[in-house]
């Protein structure tokens, strides 16, 4: 079914069609339609799950932990300040194996006070164990969190679905609700609290167990990036829409690429259309999954990274994250932080600028 | 007396608990009460060491353990899966999880009146990491970020909670496990929040004798620096060994001696303390029970 819906309701859509048992999540802009809407599907009855509405966004997440450890499906939603209040639970989700997922709004931090689009808070717990991907339509948010659940359960991991903050949290654009069907089974959890087999789970644990268990978060990680692909192929056979870990626009003859996250990079795509008109070999790639972090396929082009971020004295986390797992220069455009607009005609004018290597800031610079 | 509580262990032997811990003992008979049906959640609290190491666990039931300030809400997560439902969810958190940085999630959870019944066994200080300054430490006690004694005094979580109007509430102690047992039973028969505070003496923390656990709690009592009632319906019943300790305490100093952490405390303001509250608790139980108290 076709229907017209913000970035949010698609998030709530999707944990409904997910048939996720319990929802536990605390307001904060520009999360707060996404609690809303999930509240209203469950008064109304359209949605079979309990809903907590807990105190504090810490007791969301150990909420959903709870839920989760019995071995229930659980969901969350957060945004900025709400996310880094959940940062202890984020790792205690992760360290404890427990496929939660949580749609996150991506949102500036404080101080000063700032409600717009930004990555810093989604990025910043980079090194939690969460998988990440960033979503770019409103179609993508609810595919992605379908898509999530599926692989979260597979492979013992939480995800966070990441859409900007009113760019895309807040446009309408329209999505197709078609029924999830079987896609994502009933949820089977091997290491659930059960009263007739007990176990203690987050007990104290020796150096050397400890370290085993760090090392299974990693392998699951990189397990989880080809387990994704299974989950993008049987999606798009069901579904009929494609997706991949990074999705690239006119890239084939490109000497120069264009790579970004969420809108920024959507927004990116217009400005290659512009440039190819100016007989430019631009190509665009928008990483959609960031955690587990996927090869890019950069090798001998000109590198052009948008970060919505910045790790004080280091630089754009993208750009370093490029520079990490490819041995290319890259040129760091560290724009659009705190929601500044970033339109495609601004991109494509930084783009003719670009050195091969350096570091930029839009509107400072 | 004792006949009626189940011969089922589920603390069992080779914990890693210190000879003598109170908090134990209120476990074994908080876990006999509530039987196989049962999960726990523990926050950071010295219970989480007690289990023993990983592979291993000292407990017959399932443990969720859970970081220090998320026990209450990770319980009511638990008993809001639908899957959970006709199961025993218990948090039991010491005293520095409920009172100080678990004192969010705790009273948001029975604002929504989480199917749960939290336990906080009180040992009076943060025992876990060496008996530092917990809020429901008592004035005059030294721990080591007290050194000299605690200058002012407990926070009284149970008027908070009180203030919360849960479904159930009471006070007990490890030393008279068969009250405690009879209460966790009776809690457990309720729907909604059900919140347990029970004072378990700790021999490393408070200085004593191992062997003296029983004999301080229910000196606790009997000096009225613990007091054992039940708050239900949106009053408090005094139980038997508090009404006699109201009618005729006994010396504070037989209690504050066999204590090294009350070496130096001033018992003159301690047992002005001591008798505010036991006006305070004589006023929570009603004018009746004030006069029963001292007929």
């Amino acid at each position: 079914m076709k229907k017209m819906a913000t970035g949010n309701q698609a998030a709530a859509l999707a944990v409904k069609e997910s048939n996720v048992e319990v929802v536990a999540a605390y307001p904060i802009t520009p999360q707060t339609e996404v609690v809303e809407t999930i509240a209203s599907l469950v008064e109304t009855g359209k949605m079979n799950a309990s809903y907590i509405r807990v105190e504090s966004e810490h007791s969301a997440l150990a909420a959903c932990i709870g839920a989760s450890a019995s071995g229930a499906r659980a969901f969350t939603a957060t945004s900025s300040h709400g996310l880094l209040y959940m940062h202890e639970m984020i790792h205690w989700a992760a360290g404890a194996r427990l496929p939660i997922v949580m749609a996150n709004i991506n949102r500036a931090i404080g101080p000063a006070w700032n409600i717009w689009a930004d990555h810093s808070d989604s990025l910043s717990q980079r090194d939690t164990g969460w998988m990440q991907f960033y979503a770019a339509t409103v179609q993508e948010v609810y595919d992605t969190i379908l898509m999530s659940y599926r692989l979260a359960e597979k492979v013992c991991l939480p995800a966070m679905v990441c859409l900007d903050g009113f760019i895309l949290s807040h446009a309408i654009q329209p999505l197709d609700v078609t029924p999830s069907g079987d896609f994502i089974p009933p949820i089977s959890l091997p290491h659930a609290l059960d009263t007739k087999n007990p176990m203690s789970y987050g007990n104290l644990t020796g150096p050397n167990d400890y370290f085993k268990f760090r090392r299974m978060i990693h392998d699951a990680m990189k397990r989880a990036d080809k387990e994704c692909r299974e989950v993008e192929r049987e999606f798009a056979e069901r579904f009929g829409r494609k997706y991949g870990p990074v999705m690239e626009y006119r890239t084939d003859d490109a000497d120069t690429i264009i790579v970004g996250m969420g809108t920024m990079a959507r927004e990116a795509e217009v400005a290659v259309d512009l440039l190819r008109k100016e007989g430019l070999k631009v190509g665009s790639m928008r990483v959609r999954q960031f955690r587990p972090f996927p090869r890019l396929g950069l090798e001998g082009k000109k590198v052009v990274a948008l970060d919505r971020d910045c790790s004080y004295g280091a630089g754009g986390i993208l750009a370093q994250e490029i520079r990490f797992h490819h041995d290319v220069p890259v040129y760091n455009i560290i724009a659009g932080i705190g929601g500044q607009d970033v339109r495609y005609e601004v991109i494509a004018e930084l783009v003719r600028k670009a050195r091969p290597e350096g570091e930029f800031w839009l509107g400072v610079d | 007396m004792l006949d009626d509580i189940p011969q089922e262990e589920y603390l069992l032997k080779g914990n890693t608990a210190c000879a003598g811990c109170g908090a134990m003992l209120a476990l074994r008979y908080i876990l006999k009460a509530a039987g196989q049906n049962t999960i726990i959640v523990n926050p950071a609290c010295c219970s989480t060491v007690c289990q023993g190491t990983y592979p291993k666990t000292a407990y017959g039931v399932p443990v969720l353990n859970i970081a220090f300030a998320a026990a209450a809400a990770a319980a009511d997560g638990i008993a809001s899966a639908r899957r959970n439902k006709g199961k025993n969810i218990i948090v039991f958190a010491g005293d520095g999880g409920t009172v100080d940085i678990g004192i969010q999630a705790l009273s948001g959870a029975i604002e929504r009146n989480a199917n749960i019944l939290y336990i906080c066994y009180d040992n009076e200080a943060y025992s876990n990491t060496g008996m530092q300054k917990s809020g429901s430490t008592p004035y005059g006690a030294i721990t080591t970020t007290t050194p000299t004694g605690r200058k002012d005094s407990k926070k009284d979580i149970d008027l908070i909670i009180m203030a919360h109007r849960p479904k159930y509430m009471a006070s007990a102690s490890a030393a008279y496990p068969k009250d405690l047992y009879e209460k966790v039973r009776k809690a457990l028969t309720i729907e909604g929040t059900k919140f347990i505070h029970v004072l378990c003496p700790c021999p490393s923390g408070w200085r004593y004798s191992t062997e003296k656990t029983v004999e301080l709690g229910r000196l606790a009592v009997r000096c009225g620096m613990w007091f054992l009632y039940e708050y239900e319906d949106g009053k408090v019943k005094l139980n038997a060994p508090t009404k006699a300790a109201l009618k005729r305490p006994a010396p504070l100093a037989d209690y504050v001696r066999p204590q090294g952490r009350f070496k130096g405390v001033n018992l003159e303001r301690l047992q002005k303390e001591v008798d505010e509250e036991m006006d305070r608790i004589r006023a929570l139980a009603g004018i009746e029970n004030a006069k029963e108290a001292s007929e």
